[in-house]
C-alpha cells in the first residue's frame, strides 16, 4: 500500500526538530530510521500529517565516552551500536541485543533511539537499556531532562517522552568485565520476540557479586527480574543456584497472552531462558 | 519535493511526493523493474537495494530520504556486459527457482559480502534473515553465496559499485502535489 498523504520536514539540528514537532501539533510524528513507521505508514494504521525525519541530526549520532558511561546519540544505527567498540567493551549486553534485531537491511536504517521511543513492547533493546539502569536524555521546548529507564517506559508504545520532545541521547553505566548474554525465543527467521531475557552478571571469586536480568515482552513495559536478581547476588556461580533462582523469573511479570503464546507459557519461558542467559552470561 | 538521487550510476533530478516510498520511485518512475515488491509488510527482501554502499529495504525508505544519495539496484551492478560474480554464482549453482526473490537476495549477499568475505554457512544463513524465498531454494542460493565468496576478492561492496562519471537526466516534474 502508499501511505497516505503526509508533509515533511528534515530539520538538521534538534532544536529546529522540536520547533516543528511543536508546531505539528498532535498529528506530527518524528520518525528516526522508520522502520516500523514507515511500514505502518503504508497499511495507515498511522496518518500523520507531518513527518520529522530526524535522519540529518548528525549531532545525534555516535558512541561517546562519558568516564563512568557511554552516551550513545539517539540516531546511531543498529549496524553501528553492532560494531561499536566501546559498546562492545563497556556494555556488552546492547551489542548482543541489537544483533538479534530484526535483519540486517533494518539494522542498517533501524536507531538505537527510534527503538526506545517507540517502546514495542516485544523489541529487543527495552529490557536490555532497563537491566543496564540507561539514562534517557530528552530535549523539549523548554530544555533537556533526563529520565531513567524505570520511568520512561509507560505503557504499551507509550514513553515518558511529551509529543514536542525527543530522545536525544542514551547514557548507558559501565559495566566493563561483566559477562552477558541475551537469549531470545521466537519462532520464524526476523521475528518479534515471544519473550527474551537480558543478563549481565559480575563474578567475583567464584561468586555471583551483581546480577542484572531484564525481560522482553513480558508485559506492557520491559520488567525487571529483581527476584532472580536478589536470588543470584552472593551465591556460587553454579548451575544450582543459577536454576534456583531463575524460577523466581516471572514475579511480578503481567505478561499478554496472544497468538503466539499464552500469559502462562510465557512465565514458563521467562523461567527457562532466564536460566540460559545467566548460565552463559556467567560463562562469558 | 525536488529530491536528486543517482541510480545505478546516473544522477536523477525529479519531483516526488514525500510519502512516495523508494521502491515505487525506482519502478515507477525510473522504470527498474528489476527491483521487485514480494510482500506488504517489509518482511521478504525482495526489494533490498543498496544505499550509500548498505543494503535496505526499498520499501521501508521514502524517496524523499535518497536525496543526494547514491542508489543501486540489481540493474546497476553487471558491468560491460559481465554479470556480477554474485549473480553468476547464482546462475551456476542453481540458486533461483522462480527468481521472484533473486534480486533482493543477491542484494543482500553483495551486502553480506562486503562486511564478511568468507561467511560459513550459518553466517550466511543469518546474513539473509531478511530475505524470503517461498521455493524454499535456500539451500542453493546458500551454495551460490559461499561460491562467490570464493570466486570474489575482498571488498566488493561499497567502493565497487561508486560510479565516478555520472550522467545527469533532469526530468520534469509529474505530479503537481504533495508537501515541499
Amino acid at each position: 500500500m502508499i501511505p497516505a498523504a503526509f508533509d515533511y520536514v528534515a530539520p538538521t539540528t534538534v532544536d529546529e526538530a522540536v520547533r516543528a514537532l511543536a508546531a505539528g501539533g498532535e498529528d506530527a510524528k518524528a520518525m528516526a530510521g522508520g522502520q516500523s513507521l514507515i511500514p505502518v505508514l503504508r497499511m495507515r494504521l498511522a496518518v500523520p500529517t507531518l513527518v520529522v525525519d530526524l535522519s540529518g541530526l548528525t549531532e545525534l549520532t555516535g558512541v561517546h565516552d562519558d568516564g563512568d558511561s557511554l552516551r550513545i546519540g539517539a540516531m546511531t544505527t543498529h549496524y553501528e551500536v553492532q560494531r561499536d567498540p566501546l559498546v562492545r567493551e563497556h556494555a556488552r549486553l546492547l551489542c548482543l541485543a541489537t544483533d538479534t534485531v530484526a535483519d540486517p537491511q533494518v539494522r542498517h536504517r533501524g536507531t538505537f533511539g527510534g527503538s526506545l521511543a517507540h517502546a514495542d513492547p516485544a523489541g529487543d533493546l527495552l529490557a536490555p537499556a532497563l537491566a543496564l539502569d540507561a539514562v534517557m536524555v530528552c530535549a523539549g521546548p523548554n530544555g533537556t531532562r533526563e529520565v531513567p529507564a524505570a520511568r520512561f517506559f509507560v505503557d504499551y508504545f507509550t514513553t515518558a517522552l511529551a509529543p514536542d520532545e525527543l530522545l536525544t541521547h542514551v547514557k548507558v553505566p559501565k559495566l566493563t568485565g561483566w559477562g552477558a548474554h541475551y537469549e531470545k525465543f521466537n519462532r520464524v527467521a526476523q521475528a518479534w520476540s515471544i519473550v527474551a531475557v537480558a543478563a549481565a552478571v559480575r563474578v567475583s571469586e567464584g561468586k555471583i557479586a551483581d546480577a542484572r536480568v531484564g525481560l522482553t515482552n513480558m508485559g506492557p513495559t520491559p520488567v525487571r527480574a529483581r527476584g532472580v536478581e536478589e536470588a543470584l547476588v552472593g551465591q556460587p556461580a553454579t548451575a544450582e543456584a543459577i536454576t534456583s533462582a531463575a524460577t523466581r523469573a516471572a514475579e511480578g511479570a503481567d505478561p499478554p497472552s496472544d497468538g503466539n503464546a499464552d500469559a502462562e507459557y510465557r512465565s514458563h519461558l521467562a523461567r527457562v531462558l532466564t536460566e540460559r542467559a545467566v548460565t552463559a552470561a556467567v560463562s562469558a | 519535493m525536488r529530491i536528486s538521487v543517482t541510480v545505478d550510476g546516473v544522477e536523477y533530478r525529479d519531483d516526488v511526493e514525500p510519502r512516495t516510498l523508494l521502491v515505487h520511485y525506482l519502478r515507477e518512475r525510473l522504470g527498474k523493474t528489476g527491483t521487485v515488491v514480494g510482500c506488504d509488510t517489509s518482511n521478504c527482501g525482495a526489494c533490498t537495494v543498496h544505499l550509500d554502499g548498505h543494503s535496505v529495504k526499498s520499501c521501508a525508505v521514502l524517496a524523499v530520504q535518497a536525496n543526494d544519495r547514491e542508489v543501486t539496484t540489481i540493474e546497476g551492478i553487471a558491468r560491460d556486459g559481465q554479470l556480477h560474480p554474485v549473480q553468476e554464482a547464482f546462475h551456476q549453482n542453481h540458486a533461483l527457482q522462480c527468481g521472484f526473490c533473486t534480486p533482493g537476495m543477491i542484494m543482500q549477499a553483495i551486502d553480506l559480502l562486503a562486511d564478511n568475505p568468507d561467511p560459513d554457512e550459518d553466517e550466511v544463513r543469518h546474513g539473509l534473515e531478511g530475505n524470503l524465498c517461498r521455493c524454499t531454494g535456500y539451500q542453493n542460493i546458500v551454495r551460490a553465496v559461499r561460491d562467490a565468496a570464493q570466486k570474489m576478492s575482498p571488498g566488493s561492496g561499497p567502493e565497487a559499485e561508486r560510479v565516478d562519471e555520472t550522467a545527469v537526466v533532469d526530468r520534469a516534474p509529474m505530479h503537481a502535489g504533495g508537501g515541499e
